[in-house]
């Protein structure tokens, strides 16, 4: 004796939040049972295992009818199969594309490739994810780099217009399609440290100061690429090895940060000690940016460049700030330093990046 | 040439990719109708195609308007091969004929295909010019509304009810003609789609012929079905309320006022020679479920049925002298009298039109189906019904009544037995809104009869009741008598007294019978048939009794026939009707009383039994009034203490052969124990799990005692498939059954649970067996939720509602119906006058079904407004809560085959029916949109016919849906001035909601 077919439709679809969570982790209907059941919904609702074992295939059922058009979230408001409220729709757009920042540290900065993707059961051993919910999100990042890889237009824009997206997750997949663009090394153990948002952030710093879209804004839109660092700045950047090594410039720049930290911090001597060794790291990553393999490891550049022996001369972050503002600012001062505009564009990026990731 | 139909194809949407090398498609659409067909050009390479197409016009007889469907064909062009077809899109143009209906169909509609379902979408406008033929002898019927709704519409008032409209036409079924041998599934399936739309609209347009013979204008409760007979044939059939029906013009109005009506010319005055009340029956069942005459299957080919009970009836002597005076102050309604089948398919009445109800009347019979040689004369078929038909007005007649309401027909198929069914509630109605001034007698009758309780006064006479009933006096009037327990089809009177709420109550039974072929196999199942339906009418009194309640009403008995059992399921709302006696309680008795443990074992038995009783009462909100008998000097009857119930124990066929339906001569009310076995098989089937807390649920329009609803519906089909194993036994099988229907209530209330306090309304069950082992359950209904703020005090509600009652009446007619209202009133609070009667009016607002959450359901309707695709709402009910239906825009009737043969990569079984209904609601919403409206009411699933084969990796599913396409507004959106300046009058409809 057997239920053999079991199947519930409403005119308006009823979703149940809780259980599109347990579909989208990628839970086998059994598991979901299981984690309903210590939730309480039975003794809530007067149910029984058998009930609710029902509504857990139901739903997800009902989730894989609309899983392909989430991958299409604009056909979800025209479509006509089911009559979904416009707030239900966003949610389930939302949730579809939410990630685990434990799952995108492991594949950021990555090819979304097919030998990526086939990688994934590593992933999912070791973050605990299911290899289904890897899958989902790894797809979805996918899906997103191929759509706007051919958009123009401000990449966060076109995410958000293109998958209904609200607006802090089409940044966080602005990052995401940036750093897998740039395949920027991300999986090295001295950057284990940062999170997702760390580099989101930086993306977000990057995308809006070092794109062509970033000087695009003021000019041409046509022309405007977001996902693109601009080549021209790229250019440029390497005029600032002036600073490093011109030994007169070099040794003007030094005075003027240590006498504006004097007395500022408890720190000062190692500041001015390491002064040289830190200002060629920065200005050395600045003139390597031109090279696109030198760009994938920016941000292992930045950490053992700078983070490293700020963090081993125990520099505070205040300290650190400190420090970056009166070096930024006292170039500027420096007679024969012509390179102003670059200068503030690169630095800006560059200490903003620093100070968040500058953390244990 | 007296109509041109045109037609516009404006673009495509979501189309399939067809050719794989592009993964794009060139897509073409051609637009037939009759024989003629238009083509669009071929837009290259786009899944959006934009054709922008002339107008493509038809010249066509208004005949073919009504029969033909407009399809619509949309093509993969191909330079190479034959072009692919993509999908279709039938549209019935019905709507368009009707100037008070639709204008004009335009919107996206899905592109479907038997094979692959919905693929895409498609843009078209379709106009009619219909041009005015005074033809005497036309075929056509041209303007005839069509209503599914089962009360007089919303927006309409009658003018008129003309009675019982019926028709059938048959045809091959495509799937079993040579033909489908050698063509495709796809070919089959849309052969057959094409016929029966073809055959509706036919049907449709001979029901309508036959509306305007009779000088009606419309047609309300259209219920139309299909019998599968398989190697026979395919039987279209339908049947409905002939009305005149006047369209109330200014907002606000009283959509169901039937002193508003204008009188019609063509009354004629009753007739009473026929009206003989009171026919004496020896035998009968010992409730007002009158129902149990069979045919006894006779095995000489004409197949003559007999009937167990009705040889005394058919002899029918008209009764002279003492109560035919008595039935003179009613007069029997001569729309009725003059009709050969006094039969009406209506479930709501105008108040007042409804003056007594006799109870229920059935008849089944059994035939063996033969092929259907000659297409054009289906007499066979009509000649089956008319027998039926014939058995439920005599039925009636027996009952005191002279006509049948809440009438309707179904059939069962196995193989090639049939069973055909009706049912109805006999009844005496009112001619008094039909009629110029009121009569005499009229003013009398008024006098007599508070609406609140007419209804249940018993229309048969009490010296010559045609079965063992107790009768007392009418626990609200104190002047008529009542029976102690009262059974309808119809929905329960917005008049009627309740107390309490109601709930739903199903009785549930599963047979055994022998595989047998042809007439021994038909003979088996009539001689089961008895007893099916005895048992299930006993159940049902069981669990009323339980409940606490003395009535039921839309009790619907399914009977599903497979090869190796039969399936009987009553489903029903049983409610506390003030009028009639308190319910006794359910005695046990042993059969062998020597041993003391067994005592002790039936003692607690009736602890549990009792308790239940209590708990129910406490959940219901049954207390009725103390009947304090001084005050009334009548003879009343005592209150019998406990009404005796006998149960047959299912398990010993020895002993049911035993039982005659004349039982109530024994000791009736007594619940017989002769084994433990019987025991637990007693208490399981008495205690059915209760509802969780914050649900009610109930098969009719309308919750007793639940008036503040929200706008928030819900309406859903659920469908489940059990696979029983063999060789189970009577019990083991009931078990299954009974278990089946509990936990499907159980996942829908477990499903709605956010819609919570909530009532699932119209709970519609349909069984069937689409295999020898598999057992069938749909159930589609619509939860409503509705708002727990005000909690009305009982006694206080049952005033209420009399006031709300009272504002039906227009003030001058006042004066006629005083007397009684307001000795009822003054029972309440005796200072209340009719100035504060009239005031009370505005501050009642809150009891009415008007939401007190009406900016939230404005809140609602808005924010759906941002979505691309129109919200289109859907309920079984004639009515959408908080909302007034300012149109009806036309039927909405649609068949839909669906088939594959790719089950497995379909998500299997209930993958695939899911997409499929899912498909078939949406196609009803794009249709709907694309007339113009935002809602469908009365809607409902009439077949759901799965069919599966998992070896072979295939299913095929057969759906039929129907209802009445409407525009709703917001009662909030609505003027509220014009609302208050008539504000008696809008209560008025409200409270008829």
């Amino acid at each position: 004796m057997s239920v053999e077919l079991d199947v519930f439709v409403g005119n308006t679809t009823i979703m149940d939040k809780e259980v599109y969570q347990l579909w989208l982790n990628g839970y086998t209907v059994n598991d979901a049972v299981k984690v309903r059941i210590e939730g309480g919904v039975m003794e809530e609702c007067e149910a029984s295992a058998e009930v609710l074992l029902s509504d857990t295939m139901d739903q997800y059922r009902t989730f894989q009818m609309c899983e392909r058009l989430l991958h299409h979230p604009a056909k979800l408001a025209n479509q006509l199969l089911f009559q979904i409220p416009p707030d239900r729709q966003a949610m389930l757009i939302e949730r579809y594309y939410a990630f685990d920042d434990s799952f995108v540290r492991e594949v950021l900065g990555k090819k979304l490739s097919k030998g990526t993707k086939k990688d994934l059961d590593d992933v999912s051993i070791k973050t605990g994810i299911t290899l289904k919910s890897c899958r989902r999100q790894f797809d979805n990042f996918k899906r997103v780099f191929k759509v706007v890889e051919e958009l123009k237009g401000p990449l966060v824009e076109n995410i958000r217009q293109h998958f209904l997206l609200p607006d802090q997750l089409a940044r966080d997949y602005a990052a995401i399609v940036f750093f897998a663009n740039h395949r920027f090394e991300t999986g090295k153990k001295k950057l284990q440290y940062l999170t997702f948002q760390d580099f989101a952030f930086c993306a977000g710093q990057l995308i809006n100061n070092w794109t062509v879209g970033a000087v695009g804004k003021t000019n041409n839109m046509m022309e405007d690429m977001d996902v693109d660092l601009d080549k021209e700045f790229l250019q440029d950047l390497k005029d600032l090895k002036i600073l490093i090594t011109d030994k007169d410039l070099l040794d003007q720049h030094k005075n003027l940060v240590c006498t504006a930290l004097r007395g500022k911090t408890n720190v000062f001597n190692e500041m001015e000690a390491n002064f040289k060794n830190l200002s060629r790291g920065l200005v050395n990553i600045a003139a390597k940016l031109i090279n696109a393999k030198d760009v994938r490891d920016f941000f292992i550049d930045l950490v053992e460049k700078f983070i490293e022996p700020c963090r081993s001369d125990k520099l505070t972050s205040i300290d650190v700030n400190l420090y970056l503002t009166h070096y930024t600012n006292s170039a500027h001062i420096l007679d024969t330093f012509k390179h102003h505009a670059v200068w503030t564009r690169y630095m800006g990026v560059i200490k903003s990046c620093i100070l968040r990731m500058y953390h244990d | 040439m007296p109509g041109k139909l045109k037609a516009k194809i404006v673009a495509g949407r979501h189309l399939p990719v067809m050719d794989r090398a592009s993964d794009l498609t060139d897509a073409f659409v051609e637009v037939k109708f009759g024989n003629t067909t238009f083509k669009t050009d071929v837009y290259p390479k786009s899944l959006n195609p934009q054709w922008n197409s002339e107008w493509f016009k038809f010249e066509v007889d208004d005949e073919d308007l009504q029969d033909e469907p407009l399809q619509i064909t949309v093509l993969d062009h191909d330079t190479y091969s034959a072009n692919d077809a993509i999908g279709k899109v039938y549209i019935d143009i019905d709507p368009l004929l009707c100037s008070e209906a639709a204008t004009v169909i335009s919107g996206w509609l899905p592109i479907y295909d038997t094979i692959h379902g919905i693929r895409g979408e498609i843009n078209v406008l379709v106009k009619v010019d219909l041009f005015n033929d005074l033809n005497r002898f036309r075929q056509s019927s041209c303007g005839v509304k069509f209503f599914c709704t089962t009360s007089i519409p919303r927006c309409y008032r009658a003018v008129m009810v003309h009675g019982f409209v019926e028709e059938l036409v048959v045809n091959e079924d495509p799937e079993y003609q040579w033909i489908d041998r050698i063509r495709t599934p796809r070919a089959s399936n849309e052969a057959r789609q094409r016929l029966i739309f073809l055959m509706s609209g036919e049907l449709q347009r001979k029901i309508g012929l036959k509306v305007l013979e009779m000088g009606g204008n419309a047609v309300v409760g259209y219920l139309q079905c299909f019998d599968l007979e398989g190697e026979s044939g395919l039987v279209v059939r339908a049947i409905g309320t002939a009305c005149t029906l006047e369209k109330i013009s200014t907002f606000p109005a009283t959509a169901t006022h039937p002193n508003n009506s204008s009188p019609s010319k063509d009354m004629k005055e009753p007739g009473f020679g026929e009206e003989a009340p009171g026919v004496p029956l020896s035998s009968g069942p010992p409730t007002p479920l009158r129902a149990q005459t069979f045919s006894s299957f006779s095995p000489s080919k004409s197949y003559s049925r007999q009937s167990s009970s009705s040889d005394t009836e058919l002899s029918l002597t008209p009764k002279t002298g003492g109560h035919l005076c008595h039935f003179c102050m009613i007069p029997p309604s001569p729309f009725c009298v003059f009709q050969e089948y006094p039969f009406f398919t209506l479930t709501a009445f105008p108040p007042g039109f409804l003056l007594h109800v006799g109870g229920v009347v059935s008849a089944r019979s059994v035939k063996l189906l033969d092929r259907i040689h000659n297409p054009d004369e289906p007499e066979t078929r009509d000649a089956w019904w008319e027998e039926i038909r014939q058995e439920i007005k005599s039925h009636a007649k027996a009952l005191g009544c002279h006509a049948v309401v809440g009438y309707s027909e179904s059939t069962s198929i196995c193989e090639e037995v049939c069973i055909l069914s009706a049912s109805g509630t006999a009844a005496v109605l009112s001619s008094r809104f039909m009629q110029d001034g009121p009569l005499d007698t009229e003013h009398r009758f008024e006098e007599v009869v508070s609406p609140g309780c007419g209804f249940c006064h018993i229309p048969y006479d009490e010296l010559n009741i045609p079965f063992p009933a107790q009768l007392t006096y009418c626990y609200c009037c104190r002047r008529y008598k009542v029976p102690d327990v009262l059974f309808t089809t119809i929905d329960l009177p917005t008049e009627a007294n309740v107390t309490g709420k109601g709930c739903l109550i199903q009785a549930r039974l599963c047979r055994t019978k022998k595989k047998a072929q042809g007439e021994g196999n038909a003979t088996a199942i009539s001689s089961l048939l008895p007893f099916l339906e005895y048992e299930l009418h006993t159940q049902l009194m069981n669990k009323l009794k339980l409940r606490g309640m003395n009535a039921l009403f839309g009790l619907r008995i399914q009977i599903s026939v497979g090869e190796t059992m039969l399936l009987g399921l009553a489903s029903a709302t049983g409610v506390y009707l003030t009028a009639l006696p308190s319910p006794g309680g359910i005695q046990i008795a042993g059969k062998t009383p020597s041993d003391i443990t067994y005592e002790q074992h039936i003692s607690t038995m009736q602890k549990k039994i009792n308790d239940t009783i209590d708990k129910n009462k406490e959940l219901y909100e049954i207390n009725p009034p103390e009947v304090v008998e001084e005050i009334i000097g009548s003879p009343i009857p005592e209150p019998r203490q406990r009404s005796r119930l006998f149960r047959s124990h299912s398990e010993s066929s020895d002993e049911v052969s035993e039982l005659d339906l004349s039982h109530g001569k024994k000791d009736a009310f007594v619940l017989e124990i002769d084994d433990t076995d019987a025991v637990e098989d007693i208490h399981a089937l008495l205690t059915d799990s209760p509802t969780p807390a914050g649900f009610y649920s109930c098969n009719t329009e309308i919750m007793p005692g639940i008036q503040n609803w929200t706008s928030a519906i819900q309406m859903f089909t659920s469908v489940r498939v059990f696979r029983l194993n063999a060789n189970l036994t009577n019990q083991g099988l009931n078990k299954i059954f009974s278990d089946l229907c509990e936990n499907l209530l159980k996942s829908l209330y477990f499903k709605l649970r956010s819609m919570v306090p909530c009532c699932l309304c119209h709970l519609n069950f349909t069984v069937a067996i689409p295999e020898d082992e598999l057992i069938q359950v749909a159930v589609t209904a619509v939860a409503m939720s509705f708002d727990k703020e005000q909690p009305l005090e009982n006694g206080k509600q049952s005033g209420e509602k009399t006031l709300i009652k009272g504002k039906h009446r227009p003030l001058k007619a006042m004066s006629g119906i005083f007397p009684p209202h307001l000795s009822f009133l003054s029972s309440l609070s005796p200072s209340l006058s009719l100035a504060l009667l009239l005031s009370t009016a505005s501050s009642l607002e809150k009891a009415s079904p008007l939401p007190e959450g009406r900016s939230r359901s404005l809140r609602s309707n808005r924010s759906y407004s941002g979505s691309s695709v129109a919200v289109v709402k859907m309920t079984p009910l004639s009515f959408i809560p908080g909302a007034k239906i300012i149109k009806y825009l036309g039927i909405i009737n649609m068949f839909f085959i669906r088939e594959t043969s790719s089950l497995r990569e379909e998500g299997g079984v209930s993958g695939f029916l899911h997409t499929f209904i899912a498909e078939v609601f949406a196609m009803v919403r794009a249709h709907v949109a694309a007339l113009g409206g935002n809602a469908v009411v009365s809607y409902s699933m009439k077949e759901c016919v799965f069919m599966e084969n998992p070896n072979k990796n295939q299913a095929q599913c057969l759906i039929n849906v129907s209802g009445d396409a409407v525009i709703f507004v917001r009662e909030s959106e609505l003027e509220s001035t014009s609302v208050q300046t008539q504000s008696a009058t809008t209560h008025t409809s409200n409270a008829t909601l």
